[in-house]
């Protein structure tokens, strides 16, 4: 049963691992994988910091209670020690000031009035709380008296005390109220004359003193000391469980003439720590009572102190793992975008080059038997304007020029396919910005027609030359004219002005009056992966042109305003920067 | 009939045949070549004024043949035939001493055009060089 519950125990913990450790690679969308990373990645942080603190926590809690209590409980300890040592002492010192009268005195004194009365005043001169003294014989009948009662000639034979002073030889009894409703306690020693009989003196004190003794002991207001007998009366008067000679409700530990302490829920419901110990002779247990509260109150303050240290912590380390968490998984985040970005851009170069290399094969092929087209049909051509009177001349001379007219369709086609393939080879040469966006136009002018978008171009004839790569500025012009034709309606305008910036740079800047973005569109076009083209767009068509634009040592910048059109102005340096050459740019 | 002596070099035979015939029918006279090791032979046999290249040939490459030209015979100015968009093999042949380079197809009247210009430089050189007798 239990090994099958904790092979259970045990998968579970091992698929929750599982589940914790796993950070998905491929198959989640993006956002997702990212969220699951960041909540295993948390979780896991969370698990080996605040776990571990956790049970510090605990165990502190717990050895910190354990210590504390022990020292605060030690005082109690040697207060009920103390107090009950001068209870002892106390009536010790009566019981043997009654023994000593009994040794000193013979029967016969004792049994004379005068005497006894003589020995009563001397000894209540010593110890104001002897009420009576009184002499029994050992047929229990009162001999002689001096106290306030009229107990002369009253026989004791039949009570139980005068029974246990015959076997014990003293006698100290219970609280009882006396005279004038004071508690007493009676004290008797018994003493054998030398014939072998038996008498008995009894005296009774008055045990105000107890009282003094108690007050001695110096306990604050909450809490509460008394004496109890066995059966749980109250020999004392308790500030909040009783008058003297009820019964006691607290409960008492069974006898035990150490220390005892407990804690235990008065009657009153408060939680209080309970110290007691048993008296060896008389019967009495001393109770000293202390509110839990009040003697755990250092305690207290210490497990608060305790409390707000571990939640500080679990806040601090909250904090910093879900800074951390956020940050670190932001960099991978990031680092993982840049791979794949530039991933997919060698991709998209990898591809252009191959179309490139293919384009350039294509047309080399084609060139060639145009060229003998070419020749050929000039060779026509020549022969019939060679010939005088050639039959139908004019009707072979048309045919031959619309030959060569194809072949130099055929040759503008070639050329615009090594234009393109141009465009993948890196070189910087010295070139008219104004060619470069014709060249671009010449891609663009179909689609133009046949949307009927209008190209105003200001281009200026004097711009200065700029030393820049052609395929390079080819493929930054066509991206923003895709985009600007992407932008406009049917029917729209797309201006392209040049200028030149300053002595250093010059600018070309392309207008369009199409749907434009917002603001927020607007912050991340340059960014990866951003695209509002959501089919189509690779998200990658201005970085790219961002990036070669910077590359070149040149800065692009966008305006746009919604429903009204975008601007995209490009500056370029006429030099290239040096480091630029050094990368082979 | 003009004195100039040209030589046409491309690897396509119709090519060269159909311009040669053209630039006959011009007056100028032009041998023609298939492929480098032929026009090499032609040009160490008749010592043309100009040869017209093509860049692209199977076997030894126009460039190659060009090389061989400004080393051994630098007084023959040649012009560059290319197929190839590209402005680079161009570039290169200026580099390497051509005259100067056309691309494929090619018009008449500017390769005439070209041929009369390398033809003076040619004689300009030859007077020069009192290479010619």
């Amino acid at each position: 049963m239990n090994s099958i519950s904790d092979k259970k125990w045990f998968r579970t913990i091992r698929t929750i691992t599982k589940g914790l450790l796993h950070f998905p690679d491929e198959g989640n969308s993006p956002a997702e994988r990212y969220k699951i990373l960041r909540r295993n990645m948390i979780i896991l942080m969370l698990l080996v910091t605040v776990v571990p603190l956790f049970f510090m926590a605990i165990i502190n809690y717990y050895e910190y209670r354990r210590a504390l209590k022990k020292e605060i409980v030690h005082p109690l300890r040697v207060l009920v020690s103390k107090t009950k040592h001068s209870f002892e002492l106390f009536l010790a010192q009566r019981l043997s000031t009654v023994s000593f009268i009994a040794s000193a005195y013979s029967f016969e004194e004792l049994a004379n009035e005068e005497t006894l009365r003589r020995i009563f005043r001397v000894t209540k001169q010593e110890f104001r709380d002897f009420v009576d003294l009184g002499l029994i014989d050992c047929h229990g009948t009162q001999v002689s008296y001096v106290g306030p009662y009229k107990l002369l000639g009253k026989n004791y034979a039949d009570q139980s005390w005068f029974h246990e002073v015959k076997v014990r030889g003293t006698y100290i009894s219970d609280v009882f109220m006396g005279y004038r409703k004071f508690p007493h306690v009676v004290i008797a020693v018994q003493h054998l004359t030398d014939t072998g009989c038996a008498w008995i003196l009894r005296a009774t004190i008055d045990t105000e003193k107890f009282d003094n003794l108690i007050a001695s002991m110096g306990l604050d207001s909450e809490s509460d000391a008394f004496l109890l007998n066995r059966s749980g009366i109250f020999q004392t008067n308790s500030k909040f469980y009783g008058k003297i000679l009820e019964k006691c409700p607290l409960h008492i530990p069974p006898v035990s003439y150490e220390t005892n302490v407990v804690e235990q829920e008065d009657p009153q419901g408060r939680e209080i720590f309970q110290a007691s110990t048993y008296f060896v002779h008389p019967s009495f247990i001393l109770v000293v009572v202390k509110p839990r509260s009040e003697v755990l109150k250092s305690w207290y303050t210490l497990k608060s102190e305790l409390f707000f240290l571990f939640l500080a912590g679990i806040l601090a380390i909250f904090l910093v793992v879900f800074k951390l968490t956020d940050i670190l998984v932001k960099r991978i985040r990031d680092s993982d975008e840049k791979r794949e970005a530039a991933f997919r851009e060698i991709q998209h170069t990898q591809k252009l080059s191959s179309i490139g290399r293919l384009a350039a094969g294509v047309a080399h092929e084609i060139n060639n038997p145009m060229a003998i087209v070419n020749e050929k049909a000039g060779l026509m051509k020549d022969i019939i304007e060679n010939i005088p009177g050639f039959p139908q001349r004019e009707k072979f001379l048309s045919l031959v020029e619309a030959i060569l007219q194809s072949v130099d369709r055929c040759r503008a086609v070639t050329h615009r396919l090594l234009g393109f393939a141009r465009r993948i080879e890196v070189q910087v040469e010295v070139l008219d910005l104004n060619d470069v966006i014709e060249e671009v136009l010449g891609f663009l002018r179909k689609e133009a027609f046949h949307r009927n978008i209008e190209i105003e171009l200001h281009l200026p004839e004097h711009l200065p030359r700029i030393a820049s790569d052609r395929g390079q500025l080819q493929q930054v012009f066509l991206n923003i004219l895709n985009n600007a034709f992407a932008a406009v309606e049917d029917g729209g305008t797309v201006s392209i002005t040049t200028w030149e910036k300053d002595s250093d740079t010059v600018a070309v800047s392309i207008r369009d009056n199409g749907c434009g973005m917002s603001k927020e569109t607007l912050k991340h076009i340059f960014e990866p992966f951003f695209t509002s083209k959501r089919e189509y767009g690779t998200g990658l068509g201005l970085p790219i042109t961002y990036g070669i634009i910077k590359k070149l040592g040149g800065d692009i910048e966008a305006q746009s305003k919604e429903g009204e059109g975008t601007t995209f102005t490009v500056y370029l340096p006429k030099k290239p920067k040096e480091e630029q050459k050094n990368e082979g740019v | 009939m003009k004195s100039w002596k040209i030589l046409l070099v491309d690897d396509e035979e119709e090519f060269v045949s159909t311009l040669a015939e053209r630039l006959q029918l011009r007056e100028i006279r032009a041998d023609t070549a298939t492929d480098g090791e032929e026009a090499l032979s032609l040009i160490e046999a008749k010592r043309p004024h100009v040869v017209v290249l093509d860049v692209m040939m199977p076997g030894l490459s126009g460039l190659d043949v060009l090389r061989r030209i400004r080393t051994q015979y630098p007084q023959v100015q040649v012009i560059l035939l290319t197929g190839h968009g590209s402005t680079r093999e161009g570039i290169e042949g200026m580099r390497l001493g051509a005259f100067d380079y056309l691309m494929k197809p090619i018009d008449i009247e500017e390769l005439i055009e070209k041929i009369r210009n390398a033809v003076e430089s040619s004689h300009q050189e030859t007077s020069s060089w009192g290479w010619r007798r």
